[in-house]
């Protein structure tokens, strides 16, 4: 035997005997059965998108309570991605133990309720109602565990406000949009005539925030499509088109020219989930003007906000459940708000000093612990939103631009719209 | 007459095999030689087919396969629906703004690309210094990766903040709408395709003119041609093969076309009004954003279909221009010259 053969084979003897010493270390949890004891060391995977506000040092905190546990946390950079890896594994293998769902597309994830693990009555009642709602699908089962909402106020600027003649303290402006969406219209009007600029950033914003106030917007839970035949949608789309459009400066949000506008004064206010505070300041670090205010057009309105899923067919399910459980407590909860500003959706959250007391500098100091609780507090509608939501919605934001940019009008931007859902 | 030819032999004539004899049995050695001639090119040739009918064949007879049902993704199931998807596709009017969009960007992509490479090409042709540099700097878009492209562009050509308009408006002219009027978005798309391919396209060309023969030139010269008289009565008809191939090639590109569209706008989903939607932008929306995997399948085939007629007519033609070719092609100098 050449001296090569024999490292090969002896490599191969010292795998061989590795791999048994550990198969034999494992023997005692007995092949398949999942983790029969607690005290074997396991590796979780968490796959979330953005930034959850899980640190470091909070997964750390977890294991040192649990020695056993190794938590690796992978991050998309957008939901988008994390939405496209989600549906091309669900059902098969390669998914994390824990998984991120956007609201967004949480409709579509509970599609297929019955393949993801169920949560444990224990953790039943700790969130708000209609965010634990949403996570229960038609047999009762609770598969998501929530994580923050996006109670919206109004982010405005306070030095452009002061510069139009209106009111420009927190107090003042919350008053003064204190009504429905036609007040705030009125205002953008007001402002408009005194600057000569647009005071919304977004019309479709504007959309956005009307849609979130209606419960059944595009269908019904039976399944029937009223798009196109919602009044209250068509009474949303032409009240946008009419006075919203003339008063924003961009058709929508997240383009170059609506990021760099941030800064440069452009438009005056923005619905502002609490998620947006980071965007705004992220877009605009220099501005001193940015404030925000407890008031939102019509009372509360939600927008945005996650979910954390556990897969059925996961290696370790119970524990990954456990994880979940402990992530989404409020405790956790709160502190992921203080690291990333993800306001929580568990009940016990909003009494929280870390979090009542909390305040942003960048903000002029706004309470914004204080403004968001009031704003979810005033949230009553949840929207009514199924698999094909997305695909409705983002047809009707395109009917309004299409309006913005002058390309059709709005009659012949409306029937373009229902020709489309026609098509569907 | 020789004694040769009518001495009697045993075997009949000599050199030719009797007609009765059994055939030699071969040995195993040669059997196994006479087989390495035969087989083994298509052995070595083999690799690639197997990897093409694994990574390419099988995927292309499984979207047939969706194509007609209607398929969930994450249950890797679907039910037959017959050629439904098929007639969803060509009566969507999205689908015919797309196939609009595709030939529009792909006409201004590709003309402007192939009369600007040759006239790149053209000049790297020239005696010029550091000619590899040259050469190598106009591969360099090409190196950049689409996406980096598509991002640099796109926040060029912003409606409101871009480099473009910025200095149109300081000039005091219009701003160009790029991303409300179909035309203008074409354009800009065509832009980013051309910065990356007009490139690579030139020093294609340029080989190719590096092989015409000096000759011509140097008798062109006798015969008192200009530089342009040159070029157009030379090079350019000498370049034919190499144009078709060039042409084929970018046909094939801008069919499908995907990577500037896509990241023409932060939604990618071919402007509110489609006006820079394409058939490869169209194909992903149903695919990626609605999981409709069975319409994706079904516009996949249709533009397979496309593609496959447009090159069958891309091959007519080149038959035709390459028979041509002793005709009405380059005109040898000898004749041209001996003939005055």
């Amino acid at each position: 035997m050449n001296s090569r053969a024999f490292r090969r084979s002896a490599v191969a003897v010292a795998a061989f005997s590795a791999s048994a010493i550990v198969l034999a270390g494992c023997a005692g949890g007995g092949g398949d059965q999942p983790s029969a004891d607690p005290d074997e060391p396991i590796t979780l995977t968490i796959a979330t998108f953005n930034d959850f506000g899980y640190t470091d040092e909070l997964l750390q905190e977890y294991m040192d309570e649990n020695p056993n546990v190794t938590i690796v946390h992978n991050r998309a950079a957008e939901s988008g991605d994390a939405r496209a890896n989600y549906f091309q594994k669900l059902g098969k293998e390669g998914l994390a133990d824990i998984e991120a769902v956007e609201i967004d597309w949480f409709a579509e994830a509970m599609q297929y309720s019955d393949l993801l693990a169920e949560a444990p009555d224990s953790v039943k009642g700790r969130w708000l109602d209609w965010k634990e709602a949403a996570a229960t699908d038609p047999d009762g089962r609770l598969v998501g565990f929530g994580t923050d909402i996006g109670p919206q106020g109004i982010c405005y600027r306070s030095d452009l406000f002061e510069a139009a003649g209106l009111p420009s303290d927190r107090e003042g402006v919350a008053d003064l949009f204190d009504g429905n969406w036609e007040n705030y219209l009125d205002v953008a009007d007001q402002y408009k005539e005194a600057t000569g600029k647009p005071m919304i950033d977004s019309a479709n914003s504007v959309l956005q925030g009307i849609v979130n106030q209606i419960e059944y917007t595009y269908t019904e839970p039976d399944g029937t499509v009223i798009a196109t035949e919602n009044p209250d949608i068509q009474a949303a789309y032409d009240l946008v088109t009419e006075r919203a459009v003339p008063n924003s400066a961009y058709a929508g949000q997240w383009s170059d020219d609506w990021f760099a506008s941030m800064a440069n004064g452009e438009f005056a206010t923005m619905l502002c989930p609490g998620w947006m505070l980071g965007v705004i300041e992220g877009g605009a670090p220099e501005v001193t003007g940015w404030d925000i205010a407890d008031v939102f057009p019509n009372g509360g309105g939600n927008w945005g906000g996650s979910y954390l899923t556990v897969p059925a067919n996961g290696a370790n399910v119970d524990a990954a459940l456990a994880l979940a459980d402990w992530l989404t407590a409020p405790e956790q909860q709160v502190k992921a708000f203080t690291a990333a500003g993800t306001f929580p959706s568990q009940l016990e959250a909003y009494e929280d000093p870390a979090l009542t007391d909390a305040v942003n500098p960048y903000f002029n100091d706004a309470p914004t612990g204080q403004i968001l609780s009031t704003r979810a507090e005033a949230v009553t509608v949840a929207p009514y939103k199924d698999a094909s939501y997305f695909k409705y919605h983002d047809a009707l934001q395109n009917a309004v631009t299409r309006v913005f940019d002058g390309v059709e009008d709005q009659q012949t931007s409306w029937d373009t719209w229902v020709a489309e859902v026609e098509a569907f | 007459m020789t004694s040769t030819a009518t001495r009697p032999t045993a075997s009949g004539p000599a050199g030719r095999p009797s007609p009765e004899r059994a055939p030699r049995v071969l040995s195993f050695s040669h059997k196994l030689s006479k087989w390495d001639l035969k087989l083994s090119p298509y052995l070595y040739i083999s690799p690639f087919f197997i990897v093409f009918a694994i990574v390419g064949l099988f995927p292309i007879a499984y979207t047939a396969v969706i194509s007609f049902q209607d398929w969930d993704l994450v249950r890797n199931s679907g039910e037959f629906v017959g050629f439904q998807q098929y007639i969803w596709i060509l009566e969507n009017p999205q689908f015919w703004t797309a196939l609009r969009n595709t030939f529009s960007i792909f006409l201004l992509s590709t003309i402007p690309q192939l009369v600007l490479a040759i006239f790149i090409a053209a000049m790297l042709d020239r005696n010029i210094r550091a000619k590899t540099f040259w050469r190598m700097g106009v591969l360099l878009p090409y190196v950049m990766a689409p996406v980096a492209v598509a991002l640099i562009f796109s926040n060029m050509f912003g409606d409101n903040h871009g480099l473009v308009n910025n200095i149109l408006t300081d000039i005091g002219l219009q701003p160009i709408p790029w991303h409300k009027d179909p035309f203008w978005s074409h354009v800009a798309i065509a832009t980013m395709v051309n910065f990356r391919w007009t490139g690579y396209n030139a020093l294609i060309l340029l080989a190719a003119m590096q092989a015409i023969p000096r000759d011509y030139y140097e008798a062109a010269t006798v015969d008192g041609a200009g530089a342009f008289r040159q070029f157009t009565s030379i090079t350019v008809p000498s370049l034919r093969p190499t144009l078709i191939f060039v042409i084929i090639t970018s046909t094939i590109g801008g069919l499908q076309i995907f990577d500037e569209p896509r990241m023409y706008d932060n939604t990618g989903e071919g402007g509110a009004a489609q006006q820079w939607l394409t058939i490869t932008l169209f194909l992903y929306n149903i695919g990626w954003r609605e999981w409709n995997f069975g319409r994706a399948a079904a516009l996949a085939w249709i533009l397979f279909l496309i593609i496959l007629v447009i090159g069958l007519i891309n091959l007519l033609v080149t038959r035709r221009l390459v028979r041509d070719e002793g005709g009405r092609g380059v005109v040898s100098p000898r004749k041209k010259g001996f003939r005055r």
